[in-house]
């Protein structure tokens, strides 16, 4: 196929969401967070959800997240986006509120804010972008860093006597009453990006009808700090994290009986 | 006239803020204050006007669902005391930042570190000089009854919107464990989401609408020259409250040759001080700061102009002291009087302190 048909109209078959602005992105070429964000924008625009849903951004590399989505969003401090959506969902029970998070504002500092969000089954979605390493501070290790991987501050490789071991935090949210929807995708080929639009929209879902929290995890890559190309640190990922983050459903309470508590008799 | 009713400080915060048409509080228990939110779900607002009380996980968590809320156009509050507050001063600042209307209730405790559970005045700088990062001011209100821990949950909200900046109560634990009579004020009703999308829908996230552009609730802004000028517009949104909402009352101040600074607890005690110090008398007289921020500082000026010195009362080791000592800004004696640890003086200790730190020095 020559250029001219390429760029002729009648050829077009993939454009620019609606709801994606055209502000450019200042995310590094080849960083995953541009294909989640876009995901985002086709999945609200999708739902017809753009006047109801409330976006809360962290702090870290997607801190700027508000300014490439066309819908209404806060911008939380850092680990702090669950207790700033649960603000929100609370008392606007007829919005859709979702959080957008890294490993270390997620997993990290905000590790009691996510569990206990989740735990009382606030009704939002959270999308975590897990790519092992924190991005925007310059390539620190990270909760989900791997054993052994290279990072400004495991300049030897992680260890775990020194520095813990990575945290699986999405399986303990799994295990969570609270949560209704729980699952690790990821985007490094067109199927897995097809996969994770479906996981979002499920989420989105769940969100709506009031089942509790949804929570997607996106094993992604963060190719500038891992130090490689864009081509590289995909099979990188799916040869080192996903042996450790499987991807797949951890928990869909549609198909699971959730677990039931009997309460105390007053 | 309301209706009348013996209740506790931190009884009454409560109640006041379900009859204010209040939409939310989030707290996290801590002594001397506690009551505030055991009031509101032994009330059960939810079912009474829709108001949502929600136990978070940490006084971090509470001022972050704030945040939200408020970020969302709604009324809300948290209360906490003084150890709480601390960890909630990344929250404020992001919520001065942000601009976002909002009601903190601090009962203080002494400190520093877990320090006690008796009452304090020691967070006067936190409250009043910011507590947490950056150029900010909160607008402090310092209740000396428990009427007017009614009465300033409908005025912190209303300055709140008006600036679009957080108030704070600062409180303590004798007025917020202590019963007095209050008057409870009549219930105005929470704001429907259309009145809400009227008044606010210039900023408030809740949901973008098609006939505007996305709101977005933020304090971040990477450009320095932008930045400045965010900054600038706070600091004339502050100066503007010292012109136009320091609150104050003077007692006995007329004919007055040396004058009592006090708020909050320690201007009750100064009250029957200056009784103390007519019967023997001293013409003594009582500045109390209503607001904390912004301070009564022409009020007192005018007095420095006609009185003999002044005797700052603070159940702290001075820390008001040095705003009235800016305020006289002449060689005029302002000396301190404190008690710390969670001991409220005694209304002859003071008079005692007077006499010995300005009329016989």
């Amino acid at each position: 196929m020559e250029l001219a048909d390429i760029i002729n109209p009648k050829n077009l078959v993939y454009k620019k969401p609606p709801l994606l602005t055209s502000t450019t992105m200042h995310y590094c070429p080849g960083c995953s967070h541009g294909v989640i964000h876009r995901l985002l924008a086709e999945v609200i625009e999708d739902m017809g959800i753009q006047e109801k849903t409330i976006g809360v951004s962290p702090v870290g590399c997607a801190v700027f997240a508000y300014n490439y989505i066309d819908i209404d969003w806060q911008e939380a401090a850092h680990g702090r986006a669950p207790a700033v959506a649960t603000g929100i969902a609370r008392t606007n029970p007829d919005k859709v509120v979702f959080t957008y998070q890294g490993d270390g504002d997620l997993a990290s500092i905000g590790a009691a804010e996510i569990l206990h969000a989740c735990n009382r089954g606030e009704d939002m979605v959270v999308i975590f972008v897990n790519n092992g390493i924190y991005g925007m501070t310059g390539g620190q290790m990270a909760p989900t860093t791997l054993l052994g991987q290279i990072t400004a501050t495991t300049p030897n490789g992680r260890e775990a006597g020194r520095n813990g071991y990575p945290l699986k935090i999405t399986e303990l949210i799994a295990q969570l009453p609270g949560t209704s929807y729980v699952t690790r995708q990821s985007v490094q080929t067109p199927a897995a990006i097809r996969k994770c639009k479906k996981a979002i929209s499920k989420a989105f879902q769940a969100a709506i009808d009031k089942k509790g929290t949804s929570f997607v995890e996106v094993v992604s890559t963060c190719n500038m700090n891992w130090k490689m190309t864009p081509v590289k640190a995909n099979e990188w990922m799916v040869e080192n994290m996903f042996p450790f983050y499987v991807p797949g459903d951890l928990k869909d309470s549609s198909k699971n009986n959730p677990e039931s508590y009997t309460p105390l008799k007053n | 006239m309301g209706e009348l009713r013996l209740m506790k400080g931190n009884e009454v915060i409560a109640e006041a803020a379900i009859r204010c048409g209040c939409d939310g509080y989030f707290g996290y228990p801590i002594t001397p204050q506690s009551e505030v939110m055991e009031t509101l779900m032994d009330r059960e607002p939810w079912n009474e006007t829709g108001m949502v009380v929600l136990q978070a996980e940490s006084e971090i968590a509470s001022i972050h669902m704030v945040y939200g809320a408020a970020a969302s156009g709604k009324k809300v509050l948290t209360s906490s005391s003084s150890p709480g507050i601390s960890l909630m001063a990344e929250g404020i600042s992001y919520i001065a930042g942000a601009e976002l209307p909002c009601l903190i209730v601090n009962v203080q405790r002494g400190g520093p570190g877990l320090g006690t559970i008796q009452p304090s005045q020691a967070d006067y700088f936190q409250s009043t000089k910011g507590g947490g990062h950056g150029d900010y001011r909160l607008i402090v209100l310092a209740p000396s009854s428990v009427q007017e821990m009614n009465d300033f949950v409908e005025l912190g909200f209303k300055l709140a919107f008006k600036y679009r900046n957080p108030a704070m109560i600062l409180s303590d634990g004798a007025i917020g464990q202590m019963m007095e009579k209050v008057v409870l004020a009549d219930y105005i009703p929470r704001m429907t989401t259309e009145e809400i999308d009227k008044k606010y829908g210039s900023w408030a996230t809740n949901g973008k609408k098609v006939n505007r552009q996305k709101n977005v609730i933020t304090s971040l802004e990477m450009d320095s020259l932008k930045m400045e000028v965010n900054n600038q517009r706070l600091q004339a949104k502050y100066a503007k409250m010292e012109e136009e909402e320091v609150l104050f009352e003077e007692i006995q101040c007329e004919d007055a040759e040396y004058i009592l600074v006090a708020f909050g607890s320690s201007s009750r005690v100064c009250q029957k001080s200056v009784d103390i110090a007519r019967e023997k008398g001293i013409k003594l007289g009582l500045l109390r700061p209503i607001t904390l921020f912004p301070f009564p500082k022409k009020p007192i000026a005018a007095l420095a102009k006609r009185v003999k010195g002044f005797l700052v009362v603070e159940m702290n080791a001075g820390q008001m002291v040095e705003d009235v000592q800016l305020a006289v800004g002449c060689g005029l004696p302002v000396k301190h009087y404190g008690r710390m640890g969670g001991i409220i003086p005694t209304p002859s200790e003071v008079v005692d302190a007077l006499e010995q730190k300005l009329i016989g020095g």
